[in-house]
């Protein structure tokens, strides 16, 4: 982005006022998100940075929210971490830990589900002869269009009928639902970019479908279900709203948790989650960012 | 595979018949993949919609509720005194809802059509019992109300179960007691104001991503891979951060005791009195929103701006025009596409929000979601939440529809 040799004063004050506009733009993305970090150490109960975090005073800074975290519906929290009955008492009752369990679960369970049928369904996509082609990508990407308020409320009426509300599988159902398009969005342009003679080769070599399917098509699409996959994971783990109309206490996820949090007794706890929840989304951005890079590089779009 | 040579016409005719075959079989196999989530999304999603957009103009529970009443005002004109068989009605219906312990939402629905019906209908379902023949006499005396036309007129409204009322009620106006359809009473009026403001912080919320995302879409899209695949990732972690944590983090930096307010305070710029009202309110819905929709903005805007050559903007300045021109008149058009996509997107995503307004909005940050979900889990007017998430529905279809038309949904990148 280097100024060419013939810009003149204004172009250069332009371009000064350009980076530097930019450059506030990327912390105005930034920071919000960071900022829940330092907090999260807070010794006291609030929100905002105090004297001591400032002039970096060591008995400013607490674990007392991350210790919170386990202690909260603990039977007896007075007895974290002094011996080993207290592991027990908190897998069993700590409330974050309730969620975390229910998020994991049904994370997983949408993500299978989700990934299973939006792979299937990208193969058939990909072809361009299926009839009504457009339609029925518009119709299983739709999930992702329709409000989600309206998606949760229809969800409910139907479950409440067919007796799938307050289950997990119900839950599952409605996570897959919203994890399917990403699945079928990736897996489609992975498939998009696949270079169809592969197949052909593979085929007068004398591979059977199978044996195509297996060591030709699989290797080459396999990053982009994986993020699919990925996508579909982190939907699950970060959606409310459906689990506000289709759970009740025992199917709290964590965002759940974190909402009735924010919504009642707001307490820094709820920073300490955020903090771990930021650098588990650290995580899974490098792994995306990983396969994406592995993708292109199979599918030969850079060296 | 086998080598076909055509010698006879008889033979191109079979090939043609094999081509039409092995075609119809590829249509077929490709519909077998795809059918398996083709019905999980129209039995688990599709149908369940089209179920609760019925609710938006079906609504039986009310002649299920009240049978008898139902059966007698049909034969009612609509002006008068009702037929002696009409109230006989309501009196052995109000018996069966008392006994059920029922009358409730009978009177929550005929309290939406004229208020002070609920006391009315409940005191009589209470005092069911002790009614006797001649029932206009007795019920008249139990309370007078029951003398008016109009509880009358609602009872036979609501006794249609095909009903326009909720879509009236949606969008501010009512079927009066003469039958023609009004406006609802100045102080009533909320939904069309509530839709109206929808669209404009929607409409604000993706002006201010555009103003925001552009230039940072711009300069990624022309720095070397090396140092924009860095910058990328200050776009790329928000957008993988949970929803629910960035909501928080605008929470705190922006509330009274919060962490902007206390660096305003510590500069100087307000005093510990003057902390400013940063969130609950619209402000803090906007620029809530903004954050969290940006990246939306900018990776579609980014896949457009990568595949703009830079040899047209050189052209531009070699023919004379200054950089400002160069850029509005011959780099901005190039990116059309990239802006349509990232405005229709980010528009589409703040229609329907719910978690970041119900969070931060407070009274004057709210949204039409909301409402639905008011409607759907306190007020329990099912069919007004059903009317509600239909308009929005089809405004949201049709901004999709129009998305469909100029592009496709890969441009978000997600790849």
């Amino acid at each position: 982005m280097a100024l060419p040799a013939y810009a003149d004063r204004w172009e250069r004050i332009w371009h000064w006022v350009y980076l530097t506009f930019c450059t506030l733009v990327f912390l105005f993305l930034l920071l919000p998100v960071l900022v829940v970090v330092p907090l999260s150490f807070n010794a006291e109960p609030y929100f905002s940075f105090t004297e001591g975090m400032l002039t970096l005073d060591p008995a400013a800074y607490s674990l007392r929210w991350y210790r919170d975290i386990l202690q909260n519906g603990m039977a007896d929290p007075t007895q974290l971490f002094s011996g080993w009955s207290w592991i027990g008492d908190a897998w069993a009752n700590s409330q974050w830990i309730h969620a975390a369990k229910n998020s994991i679960v049904i994370a997983i369970g949408a993500t299978i589900l989700s990934t299973l049928l939006g792979t299937v369904a990208a193969l058939g996509l990909s072809q361009s002869i299926l009839p009504g082609r457009r339609l029925i990508m518009a119709l299983l990407i739709s999930p992702m269009i329709v409000p989600i308020i309206v998606t949760s409320t229809s969800l409910y009426f139907l479950f409440s009928e067919i007796g799938l509300a307050n289950t997990y599988l119900g839950l599952i159902v409605a996570h897959a639902i919203l994890g399917t398009p990403f699945v079928v969005i990736t897996v489609t342009s992975t498939l998009s970019g696949f270079d169809r003679s592969l197949i052909r080769a593979g085929q007068s070599l004398g591979a059977s479908p199978l044996v195509v399917f297996q060591r030709v098509i699989m290797p080459l699409i396999l990053p982009g279900i994986l993020s699919g996959a990925l996508f579909a994971f982190g939907t699950s783990f970060d959606e409310v709203v459906a689990v506000i109309f289709l759970a009740d206490y025992d199917q709290r996820t964590i965002p759940r948790q974190m909402w009735s949090g924010l919504r009642e007794q707001i307490s820094p706890t709820i920073l300490a989650v955020a903090t771990i929840l930021v650098a588990m989304s650290i995580l899974l951005l490098t792994v995306v960012e990983l396969l994406r890079r592995r993708s292109e590089r199979l599918r030969g779009l850079t060296s | 595979m086998t080598v076909t040579v055509v010698t006879s016409p008889d033979d191109s005719r079979s090939i043609k018949r094999e081509l039409t075959r092995s075609l119809r079989r590829r249509k077929l196999q490709a519909l077998v993949l795809v059918a398996p989530l083709l019905l999980f999304i129209l039995f688990m999603f599709i149908y369940p919609i089209g179920g609760m957009l019925l609710r938006s103009v079906y609504s039986p529970d009310f002649a299920r509720a009240m049978p008898a009443t139902v059966a007698a005002i049909a034969e009612w004109p609509g002006s008068g005194t009702p037929p002696e068989a009409a109230w006989a009605g309501v009196a052995s219906d109000m018996v069966a809802l008392q006994q059920r312990n029922e009358a409730g939402p009978v009177a929550a629905a005929l309290n939406v059509e004229m208020s002070g019906a609920r006391s009315l209908v409940l005191k009589t379902a209470r005092n069911a019992g002790k009614l006797t023949a001649p029932y206009r006499e007795a019920m008249v005396t139990l309370d007078p109300m029951w003398n008016d036309a109009r509880i009358w007129q609602a009872i036979k409204r609501l006794s249609s179960p095909v009903t326009p009322r909720f879509y009236l009620a949606a969008v501010d106006m009512k079927v009066d007691e003469a039958g023609s359809i009004v406006s609802q009473p100045e102080d009533r009026q909320i939904y069309r104001s509530l839709f109206l403001r929808t669209l404009l912080i929607s409409g604000v919320v993706t002006l201010c991503c555009l103003i925001l995302g552009y230039p940072v879409a711009h300069l990624l899209a022309n720095l070397p891979l090396r140092i924009s695949n860095i910058l990328m990732i200050f776009v790329l972690l928000p957008f993988w951060t949970s929803l629910l944590v960035r909501t928080t983090a605008w929470i705190v930096l922006l509330q009274k005791q919060g962490v902007v307010n206390s660096l305003l305070v510590w500069s100087h710029v307000l005093t510990d009195e003057t902390r400013a009202e940063l969130i609950f309110n619209r402000t803090g819905t906007i620029l809530a929103m903004t954050h969290i929709l940006l990246p939306f903005m900018i990776l579609p805007l980014y896949s457009v701006m990568k595949t703009v050559s830079p040899v047209y903007v050189k052209a531009a300045r070699s023919l004379g025009a200054n950089q400002f021109v160069a850029f509005t008149k011959v780099y901005v058009p190039q990116t059309f596409a990239g802006v349509a996509a990232g405005c229709l997107l980010v528009f589409i995503l703040a229609v329907g929000y719910y978690i970041t307004p119900a969070l931060v909005g407070g009274e004057s940050g709210t949204l039409i979601s909301n409402m639905i979900a008011y409607h759907i889990q306190k007020s329990l007017n099912w069919g007004l939440a059903a009317a509600l998430g239909a308009i929005l529905l089809t405004a949201i279809l049709a901004l999709y529809w129009t998305f469909n038309r100029l592009t496709k949904i890969d441009i978000i990148g997600l790849g």
